[in-house]
Formats: C-alpha cells, structure tokens, sequence
C-alpha cells in the first residue's frame, strides 16, 4: 500500500476518473474519441480491482489477474473497434455516429 | 513523502483525462491519454505491482495509444477540429455525470472499508504466473486459455474486418 494514502483518496480518484471518461463518452461524437473515452472507464475500474486487493487482501493476487485479463479484454476490443472504424470510413467517408445509421451497405 | 507523489500523480491522471475528453483537436487528445494512462501506470509502481505497471506501459503506451495514432492519421485530417457539442448537452451530460460522481462517492464514503496493514512485499512475477496457470484451487488456467483464444479470434477478425473486400 501507499504511505499515508487511505483507500478512500485512491477510490475518490478512481471514481473521478470513471466519470471524466462517462462524460466522454456522453458528448463526443467522433467513434474514435468515443472509444478513448471507454479506455478511461476501463482504467478506472482496473485500478478499483489492484487498490481493493492491495489495501483489504494484501497476501491474495486475485485483483491483479483480473485486472490482467481486463487488459487484455481492452486491448482486443480497441484493435477489433478500429478495425471497423477504418472500414466505416471507407463506405462512409466520416466516424462520427450520426452518420452511421444502418448496420450494412 | 509518498502521499505527495500520490497526488501529483493523482494531479496528472485527472488533468491528462480532462484534456483528452474536452480538446478540440483529435491527436492532441489521443496524446493526452497517453499521459494519463502513464500516470495510471505510476500508480501501480507506486503499489508495489510493477509487473502490472509494466504490463500497463506495455500495451496502453506502447500498443493502444500507437493504434489509436494510425487510426486518426487514417481518417482525419493531421490538424483535424472535432465538432463542438451543442453547449446544451454539455451542460445536460456534465451534469449527468456529476450526480452520478456524486452518488458513487456517498456510496464508498460511507462504506467502511476493511483495510488491513501489512509489511511493504513487493509481487513476484513468479507467483503471478504461477497463479496463472495453476489447477488447483484459485488458479486461473481456463480463464488464460480463453483468453488467449480470444485474442487469436480478435487478431484475424481484425486482420478480415480492416481488409474489406477485395476490389478485383
């Protein structure tokens, strides 16, 4: 654990962190500064994982595959999302979500 | 000594997350994630869970943040502006945001969490990996393996998906 930081300081900037990233998500229109906005979600909640298990079960490493695995999951939808982001640009000439109205042609 | 560079971290990742979801333009935007997400990684230095720190550097600053830069180098403009949000909305999805930060925070402020004091024990990688792929109890071998078939499944997807079809 952090010296003389309680857990509440770090879940206060966890939680911060999550709704920067919801307020992201919210107002951006463009698909890739979407997807920016999810990794910040995504963070948030990987450090959730490692602080709870650091602070309140110290001997276990559960946190910290989970949090492996979410990296894993984030790493696998941005690369799979920007794949469809490039060919949507290349039937629509534009990411933004207003223009993608139907699922195909 | 510490709690101070907690909060100049703390300081970072919130400013960094700030910029990146309100700038105009889009590769400022991508780089100010980088450094958020560095500060994140500093965090888990600071927890003593350096492989999870490196692993963080690894695939966010060296793998995602590079993705994202072809990406926008692909369909926008090098200087390119993002539409500004009608001010309306701002203000509406602020506000949004805003209560539901504020009803989370109740929630964990209010909640008393059992924190337990230990001796400073830095993590092994040895026992990550050993937890990883162990079949006894709490180990975590089924969970690597699908893992690591769904990063081969998302690898050839992504290969198909961005190929597009073939133009004779």
């Amino acid at each position: 654990m952090i010296a003389n930081v309680s857990i509440y300081e770090i879940l206060t900037l966890t939680t911060l962190l999550f709704f920067i990233g919801l307020y992201g998500f919210l107002t951006r229109k463009n698909l890739i500064t979407m997807l920016m906005s999810i990794e910040l979600l995504l963070n948030a909640s990987v450090i959730n994982f490692v602080v709870i298990n650091k602070y309140m079960f110290p001997e276990m490493l559960q946190g910290v595959y989970f949090s492996i695995f979410i990296i894993a999951v984030a790493a696998a939808e941005t690369a799979l999302a920007i794949s469809i982001i490039i060919n949507l640009y290349r039937l629509k000439v534009s990411v933004d979500v207003n223009e993608t109205e139907t699922m195909k042609y | 000594m510490e709690h101070i560079f907690f909060y100049i971290f703390a300081l970072i990742i919130i400013v960094f997350a700030l910029a990146s979801v309100m700038s105009h333009k889009i590769l400022r935007a991508v780089v100010y994630l980088l450094f958020s997400l560095l500060g994140v990684a500093a965090l888990y230095f600071m927890m003593e869970y350096n492989f999870l720190g490196a692993v963080q550097m690894a695939v966010y600053a060296g793998g995602i943040i590079i993705l994202f830069i072809f990406s926008v180098l692909l369909v926008h403009h090098i200087e390119g502006e993002l539409e500004e949000p009608r001010f309306s909305r701002k203000v509406m999805m602020g506000l949004a945001s805003l209560v539901g930060f504020g009803g989370v925070l109740y929630v964990i402020l209010t909640h008393n969490f059992v924190t337990v004091e230990v001796p400073r024990t830095s993590t092994e990688v040895s026992d990550i990996g050993k937890g990883l792929l162990s079949y006894g109890d709490g180990g975590f071998i089924l969970p690597f393996e699908v893992i690591s078939i769904l990063l081969l499944a998302a690898m050839i997807g992504a290969i198909i998906i961005s190929k597009g079809k073939k133009n004779v």
